[in-house]
């Protein structure tokens, strides 16, 4: 057999069957449910009289809509609670394990996921969100789907799908202080553009990656969508292993110890093809963020806004003067030092205890800067609880951060937690665009440290600084 | 599922680049559990003001364009979020058709899986196709699936590629749940070979 990539040996170990058209029915092990994808994929069950062909492969929470703040209180927005409600009349009727608002297992399935062993490595995962492919930092085939599929595997416990092109990017070098997961993520991303990776599944590799932590390739993995990509891989390793071992839905004991022996044999053959491969030097990554309204824009903390006069194509020119009237930001003017009235720390890219723990070195003896507000929202019920246990609720609340319930909080805007028009946001999720984090927000992308960096000073701030 | 065979209307120029789905279809309407009547919110930030009411410069308020089936933009349309959403509520405005130089892989599945129908064409393709758009309600456009060629105002023709299982399924209307329970005994032999090879991938049973 040919030399064979990471992705090429999970596709291949889940093919059903090929249809002519080289279309495959690909098995799918884990389906991850939400209550914003979900109720219109229950619904068409219901009316073709379906059932779901293994819920015992399927998890429910509830994560996008609901509110941070005091969860013994009744849901305040009617159409939030009315989605809640329907996921919670689903899972019942067609028997999903389902973990409820009040369960400390709560919270955003992408941190759900992997913290419960519920998604492990080789395995094939989808959900009806785009941040799926934040589980392949297991080493794990994960990726975003519509509604329709939702339904389909729900129906069929398959999906049907093309084979993805194979691409990698390959960090080597260790990365200076200050640099991050998340710095070399939209480092990437800056590099590639936000359809660098389409139609692609990116294996990430080199020093810099097998040197972060679990935590660090979900970061990475998370934003492969950013970039366009199908999905985004790491290849398992002692680190996947050791993360993955005891976890209360991972396999113990004996069994445990296949699944490693399995699993070590899906890293890339030596020879394997890849349609593109793109190279980074950890060395010359800085601590970074975005200055405009998509997530390739993304600028040194030392650098200056880009001059759209500089850009030669004219549509891409006027497509840069409105992210700078947007964004409230001049051409050429520095990044460091704008002023901001919001700091979120969370969202499935960064709400993990490491992430935590990160803001918390900076915040650790400071105090939030007089006007701004700085959030702190965990990933699930468990990061806020072992954040608790090592105190750092304290650091949070002893500097004037607010320190709140588990949910995807301010990445989306569909909860309480919004931007009011004009207020700019230092935020550790995924997307800057336009209006994502509330009507007329102003979303700058950066890491956790950078986060608690700007709101401790009040601006946009080189975290070196304070390290 | 509505047929797709041959479409002939009125095009909406809209010359952007990564055009994400928040756009299409702002998060805080995502609140909904059907499928229909997210119409009017299509295009909500840049169709309204924000004292709600329509932004006259919006190529979807001006008229013929309010009536628009077909919509061309540029590159990396449908960037971002899984949300089907976005088909759901370009479909409810009216739109069977999009065409653009590149599309964001997840949102142009969502377009098959409901009936609207994406087209690839080169940039300059679509360049001139905005501008034989922008000669309003005297410039119809034909998408012909059959054929699979784009007729334009001037009655050239411009030929495009579509998969043929998804060609298959929009013309003649089927979903495909149907279609792959036809494999139902595959997926049970790969359900068997698999519980043997693996035995260790648990069932999620919650205590």
């Amino acid at each position: 057999m040919a030399p064979r990539t990471l992705f090429d040996k999970i596709w291949d170990s889940h093919v059903v069957e090929t249809l002519p058209d080289r279309t495959a029915i690909l098995y799918i092990d884990r389906h991850l449910l939400h209550e914003v994808t979900s109720p219109q994929a229950f619904e068409g069950l219901r009316l073709s009289g379906r059932r779901l062909r293994h819920p015992e492969a399927t998890i429910a929470v509830v994560d996008h809509n609901v509110p941070t703040s005091d969860r013994t209180l009744p849901i305040a927005e009617a159409d939030s609670r009315n989605q809640i409600e329907t996921l919670e009349r689903n899972v019942k009727e067609f028997g999903v394990p389902y973990f409820p608002l009040l369960s400390a297992r709560q919270g955003i399935v992408h941190v759900v996921g992997p913290e419960q062993g519920i998604s492990l490595p080789g395995m094939t995962i989808v959900c009806g969100d785009s941040h799926t492919s934040t589980h392949g930092a297991l080493g794990a085939l994960a990726f975003g789907i519509g509604t329709s599929e939702v339904e389909h595997v729900m129906a069929t416990q398959t999906i049907l799908q093309k084979p993805a092109k194979n691409m990698k990017v390959v960090v080597e070098g260790q990365v200076g202080p200050g640099v991050t997961a998340k710095d070399i993520m939209l480092a990437i991303i800056g590099h590639i553009g936000t359809a660098g990776g389409t139609g692609h599944v990116i294996e990430f590799a080199g020093s810099a990656i097998r040197d972060l932590d679990m935590a660090g390739r979900m970061t990475v993995c998370n934003m492969s969508i950013e970039a366009g990509a199908r999905a985004g891989l790491v290849a398992p390793d002692e680190t996947t292993f050791e993360y993955v071992r005891g976890r209360p839905f991972a396999p113990k004991g004996e069994a445990f110890d296949e699944a490693v022996a399995y699993w070590k044999t899906l890293a890339a053959d030596e020879g394997a093809h890849y349609d593109r491969v793109v190279e980074l030097r950890a060395e010359d990554i800085t601590p970074v963020l975005t200055w405009g309204t998509s997530p390739e824009t993304v600028i040194s903390v030392t650098g200056n806004v880009p001059d759209p006069a500089a850009e030669a194509d004219p549509s891409r020119r006027a497509q840069m003067q409105r992210m700078l009237d947007y964004m409230g930001l001049e051409a050429g003017q520095k990044i460091a030092g704008t002023p901001v009235d919001v700091v979120f720390i969370g969202s499935c890219t960064n709400s993990r205890i490491e992430d935590l723990r990160a803001a918390a070195v900076i915040a650790s003896g400071r105090k939030v800067a007089d006007g701004v507000r700085a959030m702190i929202v965990p990933g699930s019920g468990i990061v806020k609880a072992q954040a608790e246990e090592e105190g750092l609720d304290k650091i949070f609340l002893d500097a004037g951060f607010e320190w709140r319930e588990a949910g995807c909080s301010m990445c989306l805007g569909m909860n309480p937690d919004r931007l009011t028009p004009g207020q700019r946001c230092a935020a550790t999720s995924n997307r800057n665009f336009e209006g994502r984090q509330g009507p007329g927000g102003r979303t700058h992308l950066l890491s956790p440290a950078m986060a608690a960096a700007a709101a401790v000073t009040g601006c946009l701030t080189d975290v070196r600084e304070l390290i | 599922m509505d047929k797709f065979t041959v479409l002939t209307g009125i095009a909406a120029p809209l010359p952007e680049e990564n055009i994400d789905t928040d756009k299409i279809i702002p998060a805080r309407f995502l609140k909904t559990t059907r499928r229909s009547g997210l119409g009017e919110h299509a295009f909500d930030s840049m169709r309204y003001l924000p004292d709600g009411s329509e932004n006259p410069d919006f190529v979807l308020n001006q008229e013929p364009y309010r009536k628009s089936e077909i919509l061309i933009t540029l590159d990396n349309l449908g960037c971002g979020s899984s949300r089907e959403h976005a088909p759901w509520a370009l479909l409810d405005f009216g739109i069977r058709c999009v065409i653009a130089p590149s599309f964001a892989d997840i949102f142009h599945n969502n377009c098959f899986k409901n009936g609207i129908l994406p087209i690839v064409l080169p940039r300059t393709v679509c360049e001139e196709l905005m501008e034989d758009a922008r000669m309003g309600g005297n410039a119809r456009i034909t998408i012909d699936l059959p054929r699979q060629v784009v007729v334009r105002p001037d009655g050239s023709e411009v030929p495009f590629d579509v998969d043929p299982l998804r060609k298959h399924l929009l013309l003649e209307g089927l979903d495909d749940i149907g279609q792959t329970l036809q494999h139902e005994q595959s997926i049970e032999t790969f359900e068997k070979r698999r519980a043997q090879a693996q035995p260790w991938i648990p069932g999620i049973v919650l205590d």
